[in-house]
């Protein structure tokens, strides 16, 4: 098994700057093929996104006694991107208190991520 | 509050901040995604992140906050109307007056949709705002219309909560939202992205039944031929964003027909003396931190107006030639500037290989040159005061060019 080719190629749009390049990608040995990027930081985000993609989740969750119903959240650090929805699952059945600050954990380690989820926002409670 | 900030800093004693909200931070309350603040902070945060770290800075000074308070009008003699639960109505005279009104969405009465009139029908920043601060979804089956940055955001949004987004509609033949945000928004999630195309008719009695969408052609004109019909509870609407003047056109201020905004010099100074204004009230911005920044400028105009620093008559014009929408500032005094005046504006279409020019008379004083210029990305330029100075010409004349 000198030579492990994934036959059909990958097309993502990469998203380091407004050109948008076009990527077509290969994999070949160890190594991912990129073509149509115009510049070196196209082939590092392709290789990125076919090995781990994560993105950072941001949502909401509910709140007692807060200014409004919901607080708004974030996870610290990016996770990866299939957990998404299983984060969104936790995140329903998550009840927060106010008073709560600004980064304030909400969640310890999310879905076994090792990230934690955090508010964004401070809510010192209804004032009246 | 920038501009607060601003005035703050440069020895004003006493500010006054009206909102018509509970809380300090306008929209960037219900942007709970990230990627603001990479310009101001050097970091990348969410809306409410954004808005509470420049709340932290207000709280450090004496400028007064009155929140759940609406103005009801900007007399011509620079009088506040003003009226709250606590005070009843109110009158406020203030030296120098900062607007930062901000923006309004284009609803459906706006880009005369057919068809019937049900419920779920929402603009998306409204739709934005009753997920993430009220709690509410407002449907389960949506198809968006408009694939700017609000569309996008909300069609993960949504997908997120649970609902089903079965497509994003756009009327030309590209997207006006950032690149990125069509990554991470629709195809990280498969939503299709249909250029050309656009809602001709909503149906449905008591809630949204469904939509009939069609192409376009070159003229933005329906195709009868390629109606379809697809089936939904609810339609976003993200058609774009109007600077909300209201006030301003009590006050008796110009307003520049391209922007919908006021028409501003170089500290973002009205037509009215006195009164500046900045931000999405003034021309719709891409980036907070660019709101940011012009809130400083405006707080240090109305800061140098109180202070009696402050020239209000101009030198300069800015002209937007060929390929370029708008240009503010307007207008341009350089004895109020400091050493360098930043130009914002944005181009009527996509233009490739291209060069953007700055001209004072046959002189170049700036260019940009890209691959790719988009309508979506606001262009800004620093000019140097010594470039003004030099030159008898005062007109400042931008144009698009190709690279030859």
């Amino acid at each position: 098994m000198k030579q492990t080719k994934n036959i059909t190629p990958t097309n993502m749009v990469c998203i380091c700057c407004p050109l948008g390049c076009s990527l077509t990608i290969i994999k070949s040995d160890n190594e991912w093929l990129v073509t149509g990027n115009k510049c070196l930081r196209g082939k590092k985000y392709a290789a990125e996104e076919m090995t781990a993609p994560k993105r950072v989740v941001t949502s909401t969750v509910k709140i007692a006694g807060g200014l409004y119903p919901m607080i708004p959240v974030k996870t610290e650090q990016p996770i990866p991107k299939e957990k998404i929805f299983t984060i969104m699952n936790i995140l329903a059945s998550v009840r927060a208190v106010a008073p709560i600050t600004m980064g304030d954990i909400v969640i310890k380690n999310v879905a076994d991520t090792g990230v934690n989820v955090v508010a964004t926002k401070t809510d010192k409670g209804m004032p009246f | 509050m920038a501009a607060a900030l601003a005035a703050h800093q440069n020895h004003i004693k006493n500010i006054l901040i009206i909102e018509r909200d509970l809380e300090l931070g306008g929209i960037l309350n219900q942007c709970i995604h990230s990627g603001f603040g990479l310009h101001h902070f050097k970091k990348e945060l969410t809306g409410p992140e954004y808005s509470s770290l420049i709340i932290q800075e207000i709280q450090k000074t004496n400028i007064e906050v009155m929140i759940n308070t609406m103005v009801l009008k900007l007399g011509e003699d620079k009088t506040i109307h003003a009226i709250n639960s606590d005070h009843g109505y109110m009158k406020i005279n203030a030296k120098a007056i900062v607007l930062a009104m901000g923006c309004r969405e284009r609803t459906r009465g706006a880009i005369r949709i057919h068809g019937s009139r049900p419920a779920g029908v929402y603009a998306a920043g409204t739709a934005q705002r009753l997920v993430n601060i009220d709690g509410y979804l407002p449907g389960k089956r949506v198809v968006i219309l408009g694939s700017g940055d609000i569309g996008l955001i909300m069609a993960r949004r949504m997908t997120l909560e649970g609902a089903k987004v079965e497509a994003v509609l756009e009327i030309l033949p590209y997207s006006n939202g950032l690149t990125r945000n069509i990554v991470q928004c629709l195809n990280d999630f498969a939503i299709p992205l249909i250029l050309k195309t656009t809602i001709t008719k909503i149906h449905g009695a008591e809630r949204v039944e469904g939509v009939t969408i069609a192409q376009v052609d070159d003229q933005l004109s329906p195709i009868t031929a390629t109606e379809k019909f697809i089936p939904c509870d609810t339609v976003l609407l993200s058609v774009g964003l109007i600077p909300d003047n209201e006030i301003s056109h009590s006050a008796g201020i110009a307003i520049d027909q391209r922007t919908n905004g006021p028409i501003v010099g170089e500290l973002r100074q009205t037509s009215k003396d006195g009164i500046f204004a900045c931000g999405n009230v003034l021309q719709v911005h891409d980036l907070v931190d660019f709101v940011s920044e012009e809130g400083a400028l405006a707080g240090l105009g109305a800061a140098k107006y109180i202070n009696n620093d402050f020239d209000s008559s101009f030198t300069h014009t800015t002209i937007a030639d060929n390929g370029i929408s708008y240009i503010v500032p307007q207008k341009i005094n350089v004895k109020n500037i400091t050493d360098k005046l930043k130009l914002f504006m944005r181009v009527k279409n996509i233009f490739e290989n291209s060069i953007i020019n700055v001209y004072l008379g046959d002189k170049i004083i700036a260019s940009k040159k890209e691959h790719k210029f988009l309508p979506a990305e606001m262009i800004s330029f620093d000019l140097k005061k010594q470039d003004l100075i030099n030159n008898s010409e005062k007109q400042i004349i931008v144009k698009i060019e190709p690279i030859i």
